[in-house]
């Protein structure tokens, strides 16, 4: 957590307090300089990464088909729709707050861009651009109900969670008169679209979605916003300690709403893959996948107290997720165990992460 | 994660006993007898715009989650038979067994005329039903519970027996010339939807085995049929269990480079331009609209006039098979919304 020193050394050593204490130790022993082998050991995406590559050779060697391109192309999609989510779900946790409504947030973004362009017979691209602006403000709304009450972010977004679960039906059922919308696939500016939000260029011999190259982009962007920006440090100091970071002058305020909206900008990217790779949307989709981006974070290393994490770390997290998910699939394994196979491998990739990185706390 | 469901838990209790007061604040407001509401009543009836007789009022509860296009279309059937028999017309759900027994006694509450009630879990709704029974509120099952139905005291259960509509499935897959074909399962633990698999393996000539998929996730629907299909090349046939997952199943085939044959239960609008291109071969339809609508029409057909369809046996809504030849002439009505 070097990158934490630029700040402001108060907030930095707050911040790096956190998880284990380890890092106060001393002030002798905070300026000694660390090999890079430790430096590399104490990172949080470390051992997600060896419980990555633990988890590919396993299935290597288990399911034939694992190892084929296309089969990892199907692999890289099913963790890019988690890893998007999980990536912008790590920043939001590193600054030490929950967003339960993430999930069902995703469908609303793609109800909300089918049903303005169906019903108002629009261009799909203001759709999805009244989209965007509806999914900022679910997400504004999400931070700003954080800091003007002050109540834990866990009970504000199960509240968003209930409200958006029942407008996504109720008012899908109010306007198409149905659970679903209608199908937007012979619309204007749908096939445009669908080549920014799900094509499937060829690489190599192998369509790949597009979604995982956008994942990267998520990544490269994420990883800057935090290691190399001042936003990323304030990010770090309120989640460490909110209240040293306000009295060092970090805007915790704007730091938190800004979190909570880069959920819901993840969330209506991941909605706009939805609505143009499957164009009619169910309205009761997406119950349930905020407790995938949440452990997708927790796998790569963020902690549940805030303070500590990285976006490496959560895409890699979703990576893992993606190869247990579809790696039973490919093994073939008895498909009546499939949640407990899954349960199991990611528990392991879990542990593996802790043991690492307490063996690096430990280690002088 | 014990926390997340209990938080849940909380909110939706909350929420029942919100709806519970609700329903009992207008219960005690409001005369059940006599006023304003009757005289309107009778007008009406006397006008003969809907069936003669005083107003019936039936409560219809199902193990439904939310936005379920299939639970749409069921209740669209009760209320045009709603509509037509003067019947007003009560609709709770809630997935759980034990809350959708509590729901089950709030109609019993509200003294109705009539429960519709579906046994998906029949232990949970033993005791409630033979409640409704004990106050002389007739109960009809529709959907699940087949085998309960009568033994709980029901009038009589419409639904399609999951086990036939399976074994029609695989006849019909032995039809379009599969080999070895997967059932996709869109909701582990689902017991309707292992019996469909579980039937269609029974009359399937080659090797069939199941596949579990988030159902409530399309991209991971799509991505594990698309695993499936790339690890075993062999498979020639997919058999979905509804319309949204089948529809999706196409698109993964072509991902995965398969020509496997895809086939489905259930019925929605999008499904018939797929049934009519050959996309999917074909879908064996419960009639979603039928148990609705008969199931309110039978409790009005008892009210006035004793009767009881079926001979104490359960009465079939499906399965009824459509495929590319039959698709279009039901077009019309999976457009509305009806089928």
């Amino acid at each position: 957590m070097a990158q934490i020193i630029d700040v402001d050394g108060d907030a930095a050593g707050a911040a790096a307090e956190g998880p284990s204490g380890g890092g106060a130790g001393g002030a002798d022993e905070r300026v000694a300089a660390r090999s890079p082998l430790r430096q590399a050991l104490g990172r949080p995406e470390l051992g997600a990464l060896i419980g990555a590559i633990a988890l590919f050779v396993f299935f290597s060697l288990t399911a034939d088909a694992f190892l084929r391109t296309s089969s990892f192309a199907t692999v890289l999609y099913s963790s890019s729709t988690f890893g998007i989510m999980a990536v912008a779900v790590a920043l939001l946790m590193i600054g030490g707050e929950f967003d339960l409504s993430a999930g069902v947030m995703v469908t609303s973004a793609s109800l909300v861009a089918a049903l303005v362009s169906y019903q108002l017979t629009l261009n799909l691209w203001v759709g999805v651009a009244i989209s965007l602006v509806v999914t900022l403000g679910i997400g504004f709304l999400n931070g700003l109900l954080y800091v003007k009450t002050g109540l834990p972010s866990f009970i504000i977004t199960l509240g968003t969670f209930f409200m958006l679960r029942g407008l996504n039906l109720g008012v899908t059922k109010a306007t198409t008169g149905d659970v679903a919308t209608n199908s937007v696939a012979d619309m204007d500016g749908f096939e445009q679209a669908k080549t920014v939000f799900a094509a499937q260029p060829e690489i190599f011999g192998v369509n790949i979605y597009i979604t995982v190259f956008w994942w990267l982009a998520f990544i490269v962007v994420a990883t800057w916003l935090l290691l190399r920006t001042r936003v990323g440090n304030w990010i770090f100091a309120v989640g460490g300690a909110a209240s040293s970071a306000r009295a060092v002058g970090v805007p915790v305020t704007r730091t938190k709403i800004g979190l909570f909206m880069g959920v819901a900008f993840a969330a209506w990217f991941s909605g706009m893959h939805l609505l143009f790779a499957f164009p009619s949307v169910q309205s009761g989709e997406g119950v349930g996948n905020e407790f995938g981006y949440i452990i997708c974070a927790v796998i790569g290393g963020c902690l549940l107290t805030g303070g500590y994490g990285s976006a490496i770390g959560a895409a890699i997290g979703a990576f893992i997720y993606g190869m247990a998910n579809k790696g039973i699939v490919y093994a073939g394994w008895n498909p009546d165990w499939f949640y407990f196979f899954l349960g199991v491998l990611l528990l392991i990739a879990t542990i593996v992460n802790l043991v690492v990185r307490r063996r690096a706390e430990t280690a002088t | 994660m014990r926390r997340f469901h209990h938080q849940k838990r909380r909110g939706t209790l909350a929420a029942v006993a919100v709806t519970g007061l609700l329903a009992l604040g207008t219960l005690s407001a409001c005369s059940s007898s006599g006023g304003k509401e009757a005289e309107e009543q009778q007008s009406q009836a006397a006008a003969g715009g809907a069936a003669a007789g005083p107003r019936l009022k039936i409560a219809m509860i199902t193990h439904s989650g939310a936005g379920d296009t299939f639970w749409d279309i069921v209740q669209k059937g009760a209320r045009a038979a709603a509509a037509k028999d003067n019947v007003e017309f009560l609709y709770s759900a809630d997935p759980e067994g034990g809350k959708q027994a509590q729901l089950v006694q709030a109609a019993i509450d509200q003294k109705v005329d009539g429960i519709i009630v579906t046994l998906a879990k029949p232990d949970a709704l033993r005791d409630v039903v033979a409640r409704a029974v004990r106050a002389k509120i007739p109960v009809v099952t529709i959907n699940s519970g087949a085998e309960e139905s009568a033994e709980f005291g029901a009038l009589v259960h419409f639904g399609q027996d999951e086990t036939i509509a399976g074994r029609a499935a695989g006849e019909q897959l032995n039809k379009v010339g599969a080999k070895k074909a997967i059932c996709v399962i869109h909701e582990q633990g689902n017991v309707g939807l292992e019996a469909r698999c579980a039937g269609a393996q029974k009359t399937f000539a080659g090797q069939m085995e199941n596949l579990n998929v988030q159902g409530t996730n399309m991209p991971q629907v799509k991505s594990s049929v698309t695993a499936k299909l790339q690890a075993d090349k062999s498979v020639d046939g997919v058999l979905a269990l509804n319309a949204d997952v089948a529809l999706t199943t196409v698109d993964a085939a072509k991902d995965a480079g398969s020509g496997a044959k895809i086939a489905t239960f259930d019925m929605n609008k999008q499904l018939i331009a797929a049934l009519k291109d050959g996309r999917i071969q074909f879908a064996i339809d419960q009639q979603p609209y039928l148990q609705g609508y008969e199931a309110v029409d039978e409790l009005w057909l008892y009210k006035r006039n004793g009767n009881i369809l079926g001979g104490g046996q359960p009465v079939s809504t499906g399965p009824a098979i459509v495929d590319k030849n039959t698709a279009a002439s039901i077009e019309q009505f999976a457009d509305a919304g009806t089928r």
